[in-house]
């Protein structure tokens, strides 16, 4: 069996099929059973490069990705923002470019600005994968996320998901609503109301039920998952909002919790800040599914490095004489 | 390129026959079955793995697991190949450490998947013995790997193929040697 799709780039959920995400997380669950293997590593992309190049600080995505191509037994280079030359004013590209010639086989990219990916994307023939640009899209995020609640619910068709926080700065979020959107998921959005924007409503699919809804307690009202977000600190001073404001009216705790569906499920991407966005009772509770989710993001990501460079893409040779 | 059969080498009561044979010799030279556990390699090693102990069963009701291995992530040509294959789930229900694995599948030819399966097994730790049970052998190796368990053993040229259809996965059942044709 070959396989029915082919991932050129992976920068955004946006353009993806509901049946290419399907397919995305089918592939993943081998790579979930190969992290309970006493010995986790694969030689599958052995003599692969995977450059790492990570424009924007980031701690467990840039692990996460490593992980997964070591544990392919892929190579890595790594390029970081705060050692990086752009501090001496080179440009995106040239450093790209020079990233480029020294011949990885694939460039996984993360960058304040949205879109960068998609620029570098068109002007390398190398794959890309987006690792989070600005305010757009972190795709492996939401595909995380979706493999941890299918894996809990069976399912990904017609829950009711409540996005807490700050949505209007989270490329989490967005790739989690063009995600769920195309399962026919009911969402709600819920924060400060600077922090809903209305043009959110206006990225999902005509008929997709999406909500702004700045009251928690109405927002949980029935949910199967709730998607905490981490509150970014540094942009509480926008539109001058106190913290304890915050925790006093959105902190996720097992009080509000309640108001969900008994066996919702909770997701935090991470970094999580205990006694801010959530409480302690619930990130630990046994609805947090926290520490699943890292674990799910190392499956997912040596799915797509599988997927996008195990195959020599570059030949359409015969193939009659593959195994199947 | 066309692909014309040639002629038939097994039919389906044959290959029931042979199953049954091999599940006798399976149990007769292991020296005790406590310790046996078959493994499948996907996708028709599956099926046969499967005929085996169910056989095995009729012997002396022993009752050996079954686990099931998709080599895919092991193989050695994955970055000569064009067309990507689709992965699949292992499912290993019980440790292998220490136990007396037979790995089954249909045809041993260039020795190859079976290296790969070996690889796969021992990511899981590490077996007491490992030993090969395979439908048709026909020889052609590029590695010295041998199988302890034949169903048959068959000459062929290395244009030709073995094409194994068993109910479960193609829904008819026999052996048959075809050839490609330019």
């Amino acid at each position: 069996m070959v396989v029915p799709f082919r991932f050129g780039h992976m920068l955004g959920i946006e353009p993806l099929s509901a049946e290419e995400i399907l397919f995305l997380l089918d592939q993943s669950k081998p790579f979930q059973e190969i992290q309970r293997h006493p010995l986790k590593k694969l030689a599958t992309l052995r003599g692969k490069t995977v450059a790492l190049a990570f424009f924007e600080p980031s701690t467990r995505t840039r692990i996460s990705f490593a992980t997964a191509a070591a544990r392919l037994g892929a190579d890595q280079m790594n390029l970081q923002a705060e050692s990086s030359s752009l501090k001496k004013g080179e440009s995106l590209l040239d450093t790209v470019r020079t990233l480029d010639a020294m011949k990885p086989d694939c460039i996984v990219m993360r960058h304040s600005s949205s879109g960068a990916p998609d620029f570098v994307a068109r002007n390398l023939s190398l794959p890309v994968i987006n690792a989070g640009d600005g305010t757009h899209e972190h795709p492996t995020q939401a595909l995380l996320d979706a493999l941890t609640i299918r894996d809990r619910r069976g399912t990904l068709k017609g829950l009711n998901v409540t996005i807490l926080g700050d949505i209007l700065h989270s490329r989490v979020a967005r790739s989690n609503i063009h995600l769920l959107s195309k399962f026919g998921c009911r969402i709600t959005l819920c924060g400060p109301a600077m922090w809903l924007p209305r043009e959110l409503e206006c990225l999902v699919p005509a008929g997709t039920s999406i909500r702004r809804v700045t009251r928690i307690d109405e927002a949980l009202e029935g949910a199967d998952v709730v998607l905490t977000l981490r509150v970014q600190q540094e942009r509480l001073h926008e539109p001058a909002l106190a913290l304890d404001e915050y925790i006093l009216q959105y902190q996720l705790t097992p009080q509000r919790l309640r108001r969900a569906k008994p066996d919702a499920l909770v997701l935090h991407p991470g970094p999580m800040v205990r006694g801010l966005e959530i409480d302690p009772a619930v990130a630990d509770g046994p609805q947090s599914c926290v520490l699943e989710q890292v674990t799910n993001g190392l499956a997912v990501r040596m799915a797509l490095l599988f997927l996008m460079i195990g195959a020599d893409s570059s030949s359409e040779r015969d193939s009659s004489h593959a195994a199947d | 390129m066309r692909i014309v059969e040639k002629t038939q080498l097994m039919t389906a009561t044959e290959i029931d026959r042979t199953v049954q044979r091999l599940a006798h010799e399976i149990v007769e030279k292991s020296g005790g079955t406590s310790n046996l556990a078959l493994i499948g390699i996907r996708r028709r090693g599956v099926p046969l793995a499967k005929r085996i102990a169910q056989a095995m069963r009729g012997i002396d009701g022993v009752d050996v697991p079954v686990g099931i291995l998709d080599i895919t992530l092991y193989r050695d040509d994955l970055s000569k190949v064009a067309a990507q294959p689709v992965l699949q789930s292992s499912d290993i229900p019980f440790p292998v450490d220490d136990k007396d694995l037979v790995v089954v599948d249909d045809v041993l030819y260039t020795g190859r998947t079976i290296r790969a399966a070996m690889n796969g097994l021992f990511d899981l730790g590490r077996p007491k013995r490992v030993r090969l049970c395979v439908l048709i052998e026909r020889g052609h190796r590029e590695l010295p790997i041998e199988a302890t368990f034949v169903g048959r053993g068959v000459q062929t040229s290395d244009t030709e193929i073995i094409e194994v259809r068993l109910n479960e996965i193609d829904q008819e059942e026999r052996v048959m040697l075809v050839e490609r044709v330019p």
